[in-house]
């Protein structure tokens, strides 16, 4: 710590949908991150400042925020990264209803992941015996390429397509979906075909690739949902797979 | 609400594919009306052809031929992309595009000046 000498003028949104940005001095510390600047507003300057955070090391996907408009993950955005002319905006994630301050309403992500069909569907019970899965073959070298995801909703927070479409699915239930659909496991791979090929599926898409690139993962849903737009179109033309 | 900075390049590779659609699209019913004036009105024709050799027509075409080249570049790696199973890196297709857009239009620009 180089101690308090230092301050950043820091801009949180306060307020629901009609809500107004605010802005704070806040002391700079060595290896601080958005998250700590966000908590050193709430424990030292406004107690009613309203955000969502967990684990703090980039595992549960629960402080995503935009700062500077780019939607990232708080706990593990460093300040020095991102400060800009010794200020800072953070507000709540994009496409997303605002409950209070940065707080979104996460529902509409979450309903999208099950409209997708990404609950998974099992092809056995308990009582059978388990099937073997190789690791290494190209059915679960795709699958295993999203299972990293920790649902953050930062692409879901990047995407024009969702800005502009309200139905449309988003990268991370499509991504979920593609998951599941190279897993072997998965008992139901038609009717996720069914669920991403209807009015807000993967063709909604159109490969800007903001999810890829601000995936904090470094996960690539564009590719995932590529990957959907090549089974269903297959699926259209021929008999289904698998 | 802010917007995000979207400033990467697969976001611009998608705008470069918008614009030059939306301005073909305009270009060509133009394009046939030029070409229907040499059944309908050949001296008009004449008379364009020869406003055509002005250098900034010319300056004007290079912009047109970039445009035609960029959209079938940028069309061909959406397709790659979305029909054949790999994932290469995008940008590196999308710079590719432009790349080759660049070179078609500069070629046809160097052989008209």
């Amino acid at each position: 710590m180089d101690g308090q000498s230092q301050t950043m003028d820091v801009s949180v949104w306060r307020g629901g949908e009609d809500g107004d940005y605010q802005t704070y001095q806040v002391p700079a510390y060595e290896s601080q991150t958005i998250l700590d600047v966000v908590s050193w507003i709430q424990q030292y300057e406004d107690p009613t400042l309203t955000y969502r955070f967990a684990c703090r090391v980039g595992m549960c996907g629960s402080c995503a925020m935009m700062v500077n408009g780019e939607p990232r993950w708080t706990c593990r955005t460093h300040v020095r990264k991102v400060l800009t002319d010794g200020a800072i905006k953070v507000g709540p994630l994009r496409n997303l209803p605002v409950i209070k301050d940065l707080a979104a309403d996460m529902d509409p992500f979450f309903d999208k992941w099950v409209a997708a069909g990404g609950v998974h569907t099992p092809s056995a019970s308990r009582n059978e015996p388990i099937a073997p899965v190789d690791p290494d073959g190209d059915d679960r070298v795709t699958a295993s390429a999203g299972i990293e995801c920790i649902n953050c909703s930062v692409c879901y927070a990047a995407c024009d397509t969702v800005a502009g479409n309200d139905d449309y699915l988003g990268p991370a239930a499509l991504q979920r979906a593609w998951t599941l659909y190279n897993d072997t496991k998965h008992d139901n791979r038609a009717g996720i075909l069914d669920a991403v090929s209807g009015t807000g599926g993967c063709h909604n898409c159109h490969s800007m690739g903001s999810c890829t690139f601000y995936c904090p993962n470094e996960l690539d849903p564009m590719a995932a949902i590529a990957g959907l737009k090549r089974e269903t179109a297959r699926s259209f033309f021929r008999n289904r797979k698998g | 609400m802010m917007r995000p900075a979207r400033a990467h390049p697969l976001w611009l590779a998608f705008v470069l594919h918008r614009v030059s659609g939306v301005a073909l699209a305009l270009f060509l019913p133009l394009h046939f009306y030029v070409l229907s004036l040499a059944l309908r009105a050949p001296e008009r024709l004449d008379n364009f052809l020869t406003f055509a050799e002005l250098p900034l027509v010319k300056f004007a075409e290079f912009g047109l031929v970039f445009l035609l080249a960029v959209h079938t570049a940028g069309g061909l790696r959406l397709m790659a992309m979305e029909w054949l199973p790999w994932s290469a890196p995008q940008k590196s297709l999308a710079a590719g595009a432009v790349g080759f857009a660049v070179l078609l239009s500069g070629t046809f620009f160097l052989q008209v000046i």
